[in-house]
């Protein structure tokens, strides 16, 4: 029989993240389908309001590392703290989300514990009484089934892929659980967009990947970036889409070429670059194949808008191809959003 | 400032255009025509080692490794391009890189060497790599080594370090496209790098002579090393369905594309 912990840490404001919700929801479902309780594991500087929102969860016992030292993202601390919390739930099955921070410290704390990680999981079932994994292999083209023997087993669950936990809260009685929080780092803070200059949304709807084409020359034979920038931050803004970009049109910048001021490499999608998760993706002068199919492996629908009917990467690949310009199509689009 | 000691692991991957499939082989899981196909050092290790060569040459008293583990023959003639990038020793393990071994014994087998390595003051150390690989994609490989040599301060999405005294400032990956900015009071620590911030360097056939001429033999004299997926059973191994029904739309008004656009988005 597992034992099975659901492992998480709070955000700055002491919520769950939707990542831990949908790791919560995999958990209790996993655990009823195995016929098992479970346990919560929490890190955070105060994990009072989490504890409480997902209080009624069904989960047996609440364990907590918690105090200042492990408010923050590092990976001493969030290591050491995660081995405590196996260790006092003496679990067997720690099922935890792909967040970057337990992304980060997980692989380590299993190694510590004298398990074995899994990451990066985008499902679970259960098979004459075993756990059955799927993840994916050489970014995202192939993906396997598997179980393995050794516990305590660390499986990350992905975005996007488990329905998020909905339930009740409470007010749990929570085990404070010590870690060592020796450390030679220090977090001095995060470094993120203005909100208006944002251009990365995982929860957006819509993924709108714009390619090398934005950049090249046009019908009358010049090159328009300057367009192209104020069409795509139009559609951006009306749409509340999340933008992603191919590695050519990101890699154009280091050739010296004229490129779109607002993309860097956390854009890019595909074989060096994130597998985004979205239920709509618009890809606009793309041409590349694989490494792009690669990038959209997890966007439910697709469609694109460029020049070559024959394009290897839309055709039956995108669902609906539309061949035409795509600065024309794309400001009749911001017209009508706008309208 | 003493100088770092900076250990790259990275090893090769098939070149990403290549069409790949999964195959039943004699000792488990592999590709089709494994050993057939062209390969590259994997793309995330590899802008590892363009950053550790960079910052090697920024601080004095620095040095760089490559740890390599493979099948050789394959490393050797990958390492033919790679060594015309930027100077560094290399240290070769014969062993499978595909993306089905356990990203435990990889390390085991990494951390070994590194253990070996002459010279190497692990005081100093910097350990290298891709924040995952292109094959097996962990994201676990470089934690587990970091945790066989003892190191607790470990750094994964790495996109820029900043030497500042004995230590450096480090900027992480998170999510929404945002960076978490941390300092490390010095080495040793474990680095997996994401992109970086430096573009791929031209080659230089200079370096390639000097690198080749003392690593040639690190390939020749390179032990074998098995790993495999020790405790893990793969029930199947299969490639997703990818061909969709694709509607082509040409010869349309813009006007008429933009609107069934906007419909679907907002639909």
């Amino acid at each position: 029989m597992e034992t099975l912990l659901y492992l998480a840490h709070t955000e700055a404001d002491g919520s769950l993240s939707k990542t831990a919700l949908e790791a919560l929801g995999a958990a209790a479902s996993l655990a009823s389908d195995l016929g098992a309780g479970f346990s919560v594991g929490l890190i955070g500087e105060d994990v009072t309001q989490a504890a409480n929102a997902i209080g009624g969860c069904g989960a047996e016992k609440f364990f907590a590392v918690s105090g200042p030292d492990f408010g923050q993202s590092r990976y001493s601390t969030d290591t050491a703290a995660a081995v405590a919390l196996i260790q006092a739930a003496s679990a067997t099955l720690v099922l935890a989300p792909a967040t970057s921070r337990l992304a980060r410290s997980l692989p380590g704390a299993a190694q510590r514990a004298g398990g074995r990680a899994d990451t990066q999981v985008t499902a679970l079932a259960v098979d004459s009484g075993s756990v059955v994994a799927t993840r994916w292999y050489y970014r995202q083209r192939m993906f396997s089934n598997m179980t393995r023997s050794q516990r305590p087993w660390v499986i990350t669950l992905s975005p996007g892929c488990f329905p998020a936990w909905e339930g009740e809260a409470g007010s749990p009685s929570v085990e404070a659980v010590s870690a060592d929080a020796a450390t030679n780092t220090t977090v001095k803070g995060v470094l993120a967009p203005s909100a208006d200059e944002q251009t990365i949304r995982p929860d957006a709807e819509m993924l709108f990947v714009a390619g090398a084409g934005w950049t090249k020359k046009q019908a009358d034979g010049q090159t328009n970036v300057g367009g192209a920038e104020k069409l795509i931050l139009g559609f951006l803004d009306q749409a509340k889409a999340s933008l992603g970009s191919s590695k050519s049109l990101v890699d154009l910048g280091g050739e010296g070429q004229e490129v779109l001021s607002f993309l860097s490499h956390l854009h890019q999608v595909g074989q060096t670059g994130s597998t985004p998760r979205h239920a709509k993706g618009l890809a606009t002068c793309c041409h590349g194949e694989e490494p792009h199919v690669v990038g959209w492996r997890f966007i439910t629908e697709r469609r694109a808008v460029n020049l070559d009917e024959g394009c290897g990467w839309a055709q039956g690949k995108a669902d609906v191809l539309y061949v035409a310009d795509a600065f024309e199509v794309m400001t009749k689009v911001n017209e009508l959003l706008g309208s | 400032m003493s100088g770092f000691h900076i250990v790259v692991c990275g090893s090769i991957v098939p070149d990403p255009l290549q069409t790949l499939e999964p195959m039943q082989g004699p000792t488990g899981w592999a590709l089709k025509n494994e050993m057939m196909l062209p390969a590259v050092l994997d793309p995330w290790a590899g802008h590892a080692l363009y950053e550790a060569a960079n910052l090697a040459a920024n601080v004095p008293n620095s040095k760089v490794w490559l740890v390599s583990l493979g099948p050789k023959a394959k490393l050797q003639q990958v390492m033919m391009s790679v060594a015309q990038k930027a100077p560094f020793d290399l240290v070769v393990l014969d062993g499978p890189a595909g993306g089905f071994t356990e990203a435990f014994e990889t390390a085991q087998a990494l951390a070994g060497a590194i253990e070996g390595i002459d010279g190497l003051d692990k005081s100093k150390l910097l350990l290298f790599g891709g924040w995952q690989s292109a094959s097996r994609g962990a994201s676990a490989t470089l934690q587990i080594v970091g945790e066989l040599l003892g190191i607790t301060d470990q750094f994964q999405g790495v996109d820029k370090i900043t030497p500042e005294g004995d230590g450096f400032t480090v900027l992480e990956r998170i999510e929404g496209g945002a960076y978490l900015e941390s300092s490390c009071a010095g080495a040793p620590a474990v680095l997996g790098w994401a992109t970086g911030s430096l573009p791929e360097p031209p080659n230089n056939p200079q370096i390639g002579m000097q690198n080749m001429q003392k690593n040639m033999p690190a390939i020749q004299r390179a032990p074998a090393t098995a790993v495999a997926a020790e405790g893990v059973d793969f029930k199947s191994v299969e490639l997703p369905k990818q061909v969709r029904e694709t509607r082509i739309v040409k010869d349309t008004p813009a006007q008429d594309i933009a609107k069934e656009l906007v419909d679907w988005i907002r639909g």
